[in-house]
């Protein structure tokens, strides 16, 4: 596999960053190279925030920041009324957004003429009320991105991704069972 | 154990291994993860160190230094500020040859206050007697932390081992542990020559020093720096031949038949050694040298290095606002002043603050030093690269 970037966008506190690291930790899990980093500006609770990964099959070397992603993930689509999240996309690349809206309205929305740049919707968001009890899109995300990307096998990443979860909430083994669950009802449910 | 870590995990993944005596640390962005992880395996047992939650930074280099005195093994963490305020403390540990490991994270110094990479704050601290090695992403910064314990207690010298801020310590990349037993087993136990609690053999330690002997105590410090070298060679080859892993004073990429090549340290090594394949792929025959081991100075390899090519440019991210640009430039000219071999140089200055440094940002310095080459002469020393208003 040549070399891979994805960029997230989300807000602070929606877990852009962590989906970044645990999609990074699965990636290096299936024997691939990885780099997950955030982009760290002034941080608050609800500001538009970056996290970034590259994956590759060979050591990545290069530190510098990612201009021209092969996939964006948008974890709140009101960040597209402000942001260009289409920024730097490459033509044939993938929009991944967390929308109610179809991938048609999207690309209207966002005036994507060329019909290479793929796009797929998934509303992780009510994903996340449902299972999770709160607008935490990060993991249903993960799930839909491992879809739609074809990068990473599903249940190695689950394994992964449970094992993480598991680190970080060594008291709430509910927390990480509605994780996953909802990475599961994502993957299932993300169209193009 | 092949995992996925960000610098400060890596680093905070050494110390638990190293399970030092004693930490002292005091949290500063962005090295606080480094002792916050550090303090959960104390919390969680897995390591039995001694953890002192210090008020500042400067009282947590005191404890390290006391720590020390007393023949444990210590480590501590800090960034910029947390640096600055242990200045004073950082030539008390060094003058008293105690060999204290010390991750630090590079942030640039205030102000403006900033929280992001730039090297002002190591640098700040160089004349400090402190060995400095600069780590390229967080694979070394792991394998550097746990040699320098070694390389700390032969010199008899406190090391500092750093990672580019944000860029590296909260950048996660692919990184290879050691297997928790094998990296005590490695190391040893810290035999201390002389200790505060030995009662049977008393000694002093931090006394008044004036005319009479301070001088030759100094000199010893010094004669200490001189020979660094060769033990880290030597550490480092040991660390090579046990783990598989090996690392050079000096990184060399491509430099074999270079006409021009940049001088960079830590993670921005990467970045130039991927604007290096693609000039080649160009057929432009550039290579990068990494300065790993900023001091000691290492002036003998670095020579050879750099007197390879026809041109050098010398990226520095931090300035000594002296008007004679950056630090590296600066060892740099110096060492060449009696060199029979002497390539043009061009200090280029850039990412203070974090400002990122593109692979097609290095790619350009390289085509202006081709250019350099073919007109033979340099225009303008001293440049602010990738800075509004140049």
């Amino acid at each position: 596999m040549v070399l891979l970037e994805i960029r997230w966008h989300g807000r602070g506190g929606q877990g852009a960053k962590t989906a970044a690291l645990l999609f990074a930790d699965a990636a290096v899990e299936t024997g691939k190279y990885i780099q997950a980093f955030p982009e760290y500006g002034p941080e608050r609770m609800g500001a538009p925030v970056f996290a970034f990964n590259r994956l590759s099959d060979e050591p990545i070397l290069q530190h510098c920041g990612i201009k021209n992603p092969d996939i964006v993930v948008v974890l709140d689509s009101t960040l597209m009324e402000t942001i260009d999240v289409t920024e730097g996309l490459k033509e044939d690349g993938i929009l991944l957004v967390n929308t109610q809206k179809t991938s048609k309205e999207i690309r209207e929305q966002l005036k994507i003429k060329s019909e290479k740049t793929r796009i797929y919707v998934v509303d992780a968001s009510k994903i996340a009320k449902e299972i999770l009890k709160m607008d935490i899109p990060n993991t249903p995300m993960l799930g839909a991105l491992i879809k739609v990307s074809k990068l990473l096998e599903f249940e190695p990443m689950l394994e992964s991704v449970r094992k993480r979860l598991e680190h970080k909430f060594p008291n709430r083994p509910d927390v990480v069972e509605n994780n996953i669950k909802a990475i599961i009802r994502a993957y299932e449910e993300v169209k193009e | 154990m092949i995992v996925a870590r960000t610098g400060n995990e890596a680093m905070a993944e050494a110390m638990r291994q190293i399970n030092p005596d004693v930490v002292a640390a005091y949290p500063i962005t962005p090295a606080t993860e480094i002792v916050q992880h550090f303090a959960s395996y104390v919390a969680d047992g897995l390591v039995t160190t001694e953890y002192v939650p210090a008020e500042s930074e400067h009282s947590a280099l005191s404890a390290c230094i006391g720590a020390a005195a007393a023949g444990a093994r210590v480590m501590t963490a800090t960034a910029a500020q947390g640096l600055a305020l242990m200045h004073e403390m950082l030539f008390i540990a060094s003058g008293m040859r105690l060999p204290i490991v010390l991750c630090l994270v590079n942030r640039a110094l205030s102000s403006p206050i900033n929280i992001h990479c730039d090297h002002s704050d190591s640098l700040a601290s160089r004349d400090s007697g402190w060995l400095q090695i600069f780590t390229e992403n967080p694979q070394e910064a792991y394998d550097t932390t746990i040699m320098a314990v070694k390389i700390a207690e032969e010199i008899l010298l406190p090391v500092m081992v750093t990672t580019d801020g944000f860029i590296i310590s909260h950048g996660m990349e692919r990184v290879e542990l050691i297997d928790d037993d094998k990296v005590p087993e490695w190391l040893g136990e810290r035999k201390a020559p002389y200790t505060l609690l030995d009662v049977d053999n008393p000694i002093t330690i931090g006394m008044l020093d004036l005319q009479d002997y301070y001088f030759e105590h100094k000199r010893q410090e010094i004669e200490a720096m001189n020979n660094a070298l060769p033990v880290i060679e030597k550490v480092q080859k040991d660390f090579g031949d046990t783990f598989g892993r090996y690392y050079p004073i000096v990184d060399e990429y491509r430099m074999e038949d270079a006409e021009v090549a940049v001088l960079v340290m830590g993670s921005t090594g990467g970045t130039g050694k991927v604007a290096v394949d693609r000039m080649r792929k160009k057929g432009k025959k550039v290579g990068l040298v990494r300065c790993r081991v900023y001091r000691p100075f290492p002036r003998e390899r670095m020579l050879k290095a750099i007197t390879k090519v026809k041109v050098l440019g010398i990226m520095d991210r931090a300035d000594t606002l002296s008007t004679l640009g950056g630090h590296l430039y600066n060892d740099c000219r110096s060492i060449l002043y009696e060199s029979e071999a002497r390539p043009l140089l061009k200090n280029y200055i850039y990412g203070l603050g974090g400002r990122d440094i593109s692979i097609e940002e290095i790619e350009t310095v390289f085509e202006q030093l081709l250019e350099i080459k073919e007109r033979g002469r340099v225009d303008k020393e001293i440049v602010y690269y990738g800075v509004r208003g140049e």
